[in-house]
């Protein structure tokens, strides 16, 4: 890629920092050149993102049709799976598969509840209630 | 206290990191696509039963701590490295080093990094920076691919060392031991085991899925996506691989350019003129990784979706594996 055709699309990234591109100069040699985003990549990061949020909405649907306990909200917000979550939380993945379930979940010690809430980085009370305040 | 470090922005975390802790021992001669090259950081691999992120697994780059491990090894500088089960230890740790004098490396995962924007917040545990210093509770921070120098409060920092998932970094701390100085015949002999060791890496690794055979593996793989998955869910594999691809800490088209960047001043060291023919294949290389990418956007755009488009994507590929063979099998056949 030659210095002049680094792209310079302003992404969400680029408006906190500049990235270091590698390019050709003039006369062929490597030089850096910084680049505040490309489309190509700004989209993909956009498709990603828009996925997550389809599943976060589902999930939600899922937990109002009591389908699922909020937990599962929050794994999609959070965008963990039941591996991370077993790991940043300490419970077996058979433990949080049952956590799943809202009759279960509705039983659960608050000991247990605050372990979710720190991994999610949430208050109980929002854990349970399916609230999230927006940073 | 705050140590005397200059912040120095990289494409790469890892060879970043790697060339700024280096950067005394050298007098600045470790450059990023040195520390790159010499840690034989190119690679390519697709590993099929696994998914990141609800999507495919791909890396263009070697797994996560070899860069800085084969770096000083090849340049004959001793590393201490260390893994915490305890928060407490890991600080206290942190600290006796810098009271030292020594930056320190540390692995982190990005999910909870506060000052990167949350729009690239994955659970992404492989992300390295430098601390080299603490002013009350915030330590200093010099994070490899943001402009400026940082700081995060030491709660702030312990979380993202502690983070969890796939390759936890376990407070992972590393720095050099040694501020010997290193000479330009360590970097030399440095340079040419780095690009046998690349050479390797990519023709020599067995199966199907990672080097250059990887890379033709993908682009088979690809072509049958649209029916397999479904035109949504493929665009949606279609965008991770080009994140792995072009995200923050590439340098561009999938590593290719930093590598062929590493190549022209491996002439400047070796004066083999090879180096300079094979440095324009990566860039080619390079290059094409980027068409590729952006045949991949009209796909998960929504512009492309026949079976055609998805044949033309995954042929990019196949041209990509053939060109990076030719160019590691130049490498190859330089005599030493």
């Amino acid at each position: 890629m030659k210095k002049e055709n680094v792209p310079q699309d302003m992404s969400s990234l680029g408006k906190i920092t500049k990235e270091v591109c590698y390019a050709t100069d003039s006369s062929g040699k490597y030089v850096t050149e910084l680049s505040s985003g490309w489309d190509v990549k700004i989209n993909a990061l956009e498709a990603a993102w828009k996925d997550i949020e389809e599943r976060r909405a589902k999930a939600r649907q899922q937990v109002l049709n009591g389908e699922a306990s909020p937990l599962l909200y929050f794994m999609e917000y959070r965008l963990m799976d039941t591996g991370i979550l077993s790991d940043y939380t300490g419970f077996w993945k058979w433990q949080i598969k049952r956590h799943l379930k809202p009759a279960i979940f509705n039983r659960i010690s608050d000991k247990i509840l605050k372990k979710y809430a720190e991994a999610f980085n949430v208050k109980v009370e929002d854990l349970k209630t399916m609230t999230v305040h927006e940073a | 206290m705050k140590l005397d470090f200059e912040h120095h922005q990289s494409a790469h975390c890892e060879s970043g990191v790697t060339s700024s802790l280096l950067r005394e021992s050298s007098l600045n001669k470790i450059t990023e696509p040195l520390a790159f090259g010499i840690g034989a950081g190119l690679f390519f691999v697709y590993v099929p039963i696994i998914k990141i992120n609800n999507g495919p697994a791909i890396a263009f780059r070697t797994f996560p701590g070899l860069i800085f491990k084969r770096t000083c090894n090849a340049l004959g500088v001793p590393v201490e490295r260390k893994k915490f089960r305890s928060k407490e230890r890991a600080e206290s740790y942190l600290k006796e080093r810098l009271e030292e004098g020594h930056p320190v490396g540390c692995q982190v995962g990005v999910y909870y990094l506060s000052y990167f924007p949350r729009e690239y917040r994955f659970h992404f545990n492989a992300h390295n920076l430098i601390v080299y210093g603490k002013e009350d509770d915030h330590y200093l921070i010099s994070d490899p691919v943001m402009e400026t120098s940082t700081r995060l409060s030491s709660y702030e920092l312990e979380r993202v060392r502690f983070a969890k998932g796939a390759l936890a970094p376990k407070g992972q701390v590393y720095y050099p031991k040694s501020n010997e100085i290193i000479t330009d015949g360590q970097i030399k002999k440095a340079i040419t085991s780095g690009i046998k060791r690349n050479v390797n890496q990519m023709l020599r690794i067995p199966g199907r899925f990672a080097g250059v055979r990887g890379i033709r593996y993908t682009g088979e793989k690809i072509k049958r996506w649209r029916d397999k998955l479904g035109l949504h869910k493929a665009g949606l594999y279609l965008a991770q691989l080009v994140r792995m691809q072009e995200e923050i800490g590439t340098g561009g088209g999938g590593f290719r350019y930093i590598y062929a960047a590493f190549l022209q001043e491996a002439y400047g060291y070796l004066n083999k003129e090879e180096l300079l023919e094979i440095s324009k294949l990566f860039t080619q290389s390079g290059d094409l990784w980027r068409t590729a990418a952006v045949q991949a956007a009209g796909i998960y755009k929504g512009r492309l979706g026949s079976q055609e488009d998805f044949n033309v994507m995954g042929d990019y590929l196949i041209a990509i594996s053939v060109l990076e063979k030719e160019a590691f099998l130049a490498l190859k056949r330089i005599k030493w």
